[in-house]
């Protein structure tokens, strides 16, 4: 079903520019507070690169990558970052995912959200790539033919 | 045609005055997205309300989202399994 | 009365894709185009809301440091476009799962079609 690229433009050319869908993807994460961009778009665009990789390089290529079976660990350590940051919340003495009350001294209640939004946006876009490529590795799963 | 005959009634595209977009709801409750637009900037040092509405006033939704789709890799993972040795199910 | 048309153009277009999508979830029997029907009408409902939040005359809801102190009638509103994003990769987890368990149907089966399948299951 999933047939690696036999052409060698295909493979040469996706393997190039893999690298700089990952940048791109890194920049709409962290710069996610002042330009449209965010947690889900950047995970999207970093889960898509890897797929590519998938398609074009082989199986054997890709698991240098992003391995296989790293996939719902990710997944879940995604989940597990937004929510240890509302739990340091509590323990800064707030309630649940208010930002403000971040135990880290020294900086504004704005400050202080503005970094705890970077925070979660990084574990949103962690958990949405490591899920994209968990379906597509399972779906594909047993039908590799590379 | 129902569908139709009830878009007729809903607001004008783009018009201020809609019903989402007004400071005041009929019963006189006050209206969330003109409080994020005035206040998004104050409170939370981002320039991009989308951002902040979506990782603080609403960190519920979206901490209960991450784990929806985490859910849905995980329901992948165990339904499909058992192909990779290419059993019969 | 051409105003009155203009103006609602938008939701005539969602309507006709919501018919679209609602036509192939009903009416297909190959089960991938049902999953395609129901995407259709996910995207209308995406779309009704994202036509829902804008405003004459008014910007990206990015604050635009030039325009001073925020007036919400310089930005369109944000809260629709921040309820679709969620609602986007929620319909992306949807279409894993089903996607999944229609690849375990047809290893079973051989099939995708709904009669023939209804029919082996008995």
């Amino acid at each position: 079903m999933v047939k690696k690229s036999s052409s060698i433009i295909v493979g040469i050319v996706s393997r190039a520019i893999v690298p700089f869908i990952q940048l791109f993807a890194l920049y709409v994460i962290v710069h996610g507070h002042s330009s449209p961009g965010g947690g889900f778009q950047g995970g999207a665009l970093l889960g898509a690169s890897i797929l590519l990789l998938r398609l074009t390089v082989g199986r054997e290529g890709s698991e240098l990558v992003f391995p296989e079976r790293m996939g719902t660990p990710m997944s879940g350590f995604g989940v597990f970052i937004y929510a240890f940051v509302g739990v340091a919340a509590m323990i800064g003495g707030g309630v649940y995912l208010n930002y403000a009350f971040l135990p880290i001294g020294g900086m504004q209640p704005a400050e202080l959200r503005s970094l705890g939004i970077l925070l979660v946006e990084t574990g949103v876009g962690i958990g949405v790539m490591a899920t994209m490529i968990v379906i597509f590795d399972d779906i594909a799963k047993g039908n590799f033919h590379d | 045609m129902l569908l139709v005959y009830a878009a007729t009634e809903l607001p004008m595209r783009g018009s201020i005055d809609a019903p989402c977009n007004v400071d005041s709801s009929l019963t006189g409750t006050p209206g969330a997205s003109t409080y994020y637009i005035r206040n998004a900037q104050k409170e939370m040092n981002t320039p991009n309300m989308v951002t902040a509405i979506l990782a603080d006033y609403r960190g519920y939704d979206t901490l209960g989202e991450t784990t929806v789709i985490f859910c849905a890799g995980i329901v992948v993972f165990l339904i499909l399994r058992k192909l990779k040795d290419g059993k019969k199910i | 009365m051409i105003e009155q048309f203009l103006g609602h153009s938008a939701y005539f277009f969602i309507v006709i894709l919501l018919l679209i999508g609602m036509y192939g979830m009903l009416f297909k029997k190959n089960l991938i185009k049902k999953l395609i029907g129901m995407n259709i009408l996910q995207s209308s409902i995406i779309l009704f809301y994202v036509v829902s939040a804008y405003k004459w005359n008014a910007t990206v809801p990015v604050l635009d440091p030039r325009l001073g102190e925020p007036i919400p009638m310089q930005y369109i509103n944000p809260l629709p476009h921040t309820l679709m994003l969620t609602a986007i990769v929620v319909s992306v987890a949807t279409t894993g799962v089903a996607l999944a368990l229609i690849v375990v149907l047809y290893k079973r089966y051989h099939t995708l079609d709904e009669d023939e399948l209804l029919e082996r299951m008995k």
